[in-house]
């Protein structure tokens, strides 16, 4: 089973492709540099690297958002052309949740793990997952609380509910852009023991798209390319002022 | 020569539109999904919900299309695809879309220019007609007079240096209580008014006798509004047709002028027209007039190509594909792009 993954969600976009949980290939674009110039040439070029002919992909994977509206509707628009003319599904990974798994790995099983991505106006996109072990050494993802956009103080609050629930509060480990731009504000105001994920786990990237991918793809979670698009968590700027002014 | 089947894509604005045209002139389906609805209350196109609009419609517009054409994709000679200019985020789906197609089934991409799609509506309206003449392209966005040299080099001899004329119609239509889009409703409403009982601006601009300026008589359209209601006055139907009326003279007239003084200077005698506005069957007809009293020959697509559709840049596409453009996977929206 081949899989292309597509991350534009963020200020650096990635591609990579998998088989079978191998990955085969993987890009990571530039900073500054325009998504729209560089997602096509980059998956032009992994492929070719990685000897994988586009007629052998059985899906494309894409970061679904949140994340930055553009960016998402960039990696959406070309998966849905590619899906279009390849006649394969779609799969819509959440964005949070392929940035959760780029820390599943066995040091941070039982961590309870915070992605937040700088969503302008003083909010973070964010969600708190964690990876627990069961019994039968299959490993179990968990949703306290899904993708969301608040204050990081607000998250901070909804952390320290779960933490003090566990009785035995275990490490929070931060990552995302997010962090980048409130670091501050969790080293003043968190109440429990906190990290940052390793540099090369911060921020979102298509391998962990892919993997979740390909999980999702197993499970027939796929959608058709026709209804692909992104969850943008906010409406546009207008609604939300009409809305507002239809409360007052 | 083969035949020549093109895909083609056009986002820039509200309309969500695909196209298969043969040999350029030839419509084997056009699909537009219009947008209006969704900024009507806004009264005016909001970027952001038009690209999540485009994000919703994109696919299901393409395969209406290749569907009603009676084409598959492996049937395509080329993806002819809008780069610009119009708003960034809406022109970024349509060229996303546009690149994967010509990626997968590696055919070559051809970006076009929005602009020169509108003239191209001509083409596909009037078989016949070639190169050289001067064209008229007044849209929402644009307000260009441009001399078609060939079929794909335009030389623009004049342009807007404020308002489109489409967004002078809107900026009209609000303050005298019409709403949007006021291209139409202007336009009706002027049917039962007096062209002659307001006299606003005809602005003329010194060093460059082919540009247009919209924003003065905008102004004094809105000074006459305002003094009429300070006088206690209200605004009712007869005013409302008389201030549409005469503003849309003023337009005309503007239009007129540059247009037979170009026809004069570079001695053309065809006159075509193109764009939204150009939809405005009293602005037709006027310029139809003028340019046919003087000798001239007078062409205008009917009003749905007039408005954005992809059929138009199918037309224009086809042309730069056979004068050898080819673009890229790295082609990027470009929202102020240049004539």
């Amino acid at each position: 089973m081949r899989l292309l993954a597509i991350e534009s969600s963020g200020q650096l976009a990635s591609v990579a492709v998998i088989e079978d949980g191998e990955i085969l290939g993987m890009k990571v674009g530039e900073f500054k540099v325009t998504h729209s110039e560089t997602l096509m040439p980059m998956i032009d070029a992994m492929l070719k690297e990685a000897g994988v002919e586009l007629d052998s992909l059985d899906a494309i994977a894409v970061s679904g958002g949140p994340g930055s509206f553009t960016g998402l509707r960039i990696g959406s628009a070309t998966a849905k052309g590619l899906g279009l003319a390849l006649d394969i599904p779609l799969i819509h990974v959440p964005t949070l949740h392929a940035m959760t798994y780029n820390l599943l790995v066995p040091d941070y099983i039982g961590a309870i793990i915070v992605p937040m991505m700088d969503a302008r106006r003083g909010q973070v996109y964010c969600g708190i997952y964690d990876f627990v072990i069961r019994p039968d050494n299959m490993v179990d993802f968990d949703i306290f609380m899904d993708a969301d956009a608040m204050s990081v103080t607000d998250l901070l609050d909804r952390i320290k509910e779960i933490t003090d629930l566990d009785g035995n509060p275990p490490i929070v480990v931060f990552l995302g852009d997010g962090v980048m731009a409130y670091h501050e504000v969790i080293e003043q105001y968190a109440q429990f023991n906190f990290d940052y994920a390793p540099d090369e786990a911060m921020l979102q990237r298509a391998d962990t798209v892919a993997l979740l991918g390909q999980l999702m793809y197993s499970l027939d979670m796929t959608v058709s390319a026709d209804e692909e698009a992104p969850d943008y968590l906010r409406p546009s700027q207008a609604e939300r002022e009409r809305a507002e002014k239809e409360n007052r | 020569m083969s035949d020549t089947v093109i895909l083609s894509i056009e986002s820039s604005c509200d309309e969500t539109a695909a196209a298969v045209t043969l040999n350029g002139r030839t419509v084997l389906s056009s699909v537009i999904y219009s947008q209006i609805d969704l900024h009507t209350i806004y009264g005016g196109v909001v970027p952001e919900i038009a690209s999540r609009a485009h994000i919703e419609k994109i696919n299901p517009v393409i395969r209406k299309a290749l569907e009603d054409a009676g084409k598959t994709l492996d049937d395509l000679d080329a993806v002819a695809v809008t780069y610009g200019p119009g708003l960034v985020g809406a022109l970024l789906v349509g060229v996303a879309a546009a690149k994967s197609i010509a990626y997968a089934k590696n055919i070559p991409l051809v970006g076009v220019h929005h602009i020169k799609g509108h003239v191209c509506a001509n083409f596909i309206e009037y078989p016949e007609l070639e190169p050289p003449f001067l064209c008229l392209v007044a849209s929402g966005g644009h307000t260009h007079l441009v001399k078609v040299v060939n079929h794909t080099d335009y030389e623009v001899i004049g342009r807007t240096r404020d308002d489109a004329a489409g967004e002078a119609y809107d900026k009209i239509a609000r303050a005298i209580g019409l709403g949007y889009p006021g291209g139409p409703k202007v336009e009706k409403c002027a049917h039962n008014g007096d062209p002659k009982a307001f006299s606003f601006p005809r602005a003329k601009i010194d060093e460059a006798p082919y540009d247009f300026s919209f924003s003065g008589v905008k102004s004094a359209v809105l000074n006459t509004i305002n003094s009429y209601k300070m006088k206690g006055m209200e605004i009712d139907e007869k005013f409302q047709a008389d201030v549409a009326a005469s503003f849309q003279q003023s337009v005309i007239d503007s239009m007129k002028e540059r247009v037979l003084m170009a026809l004069d200077e570079f001695g053309m005698n065809k006159f075509a027209m193109a764009g939204g506005v150009a939809s405005n069957q009293t602005l037709r007809a006027a310029l139809k007039e003028a340019v046919e009293v003087r000798g001239g020959q007078f062409y205008c697509p009917k009003p749905v190509l007039c408005t954005d559709n992809a059929a138009m840049i199918g037309a224009a596409g086809f042309y730069e594909y056979m004068n050898g453009k080819r673009d890229g996977l790295d082609l990027n929206a470009v929202p102020g792009l240049k004539l």
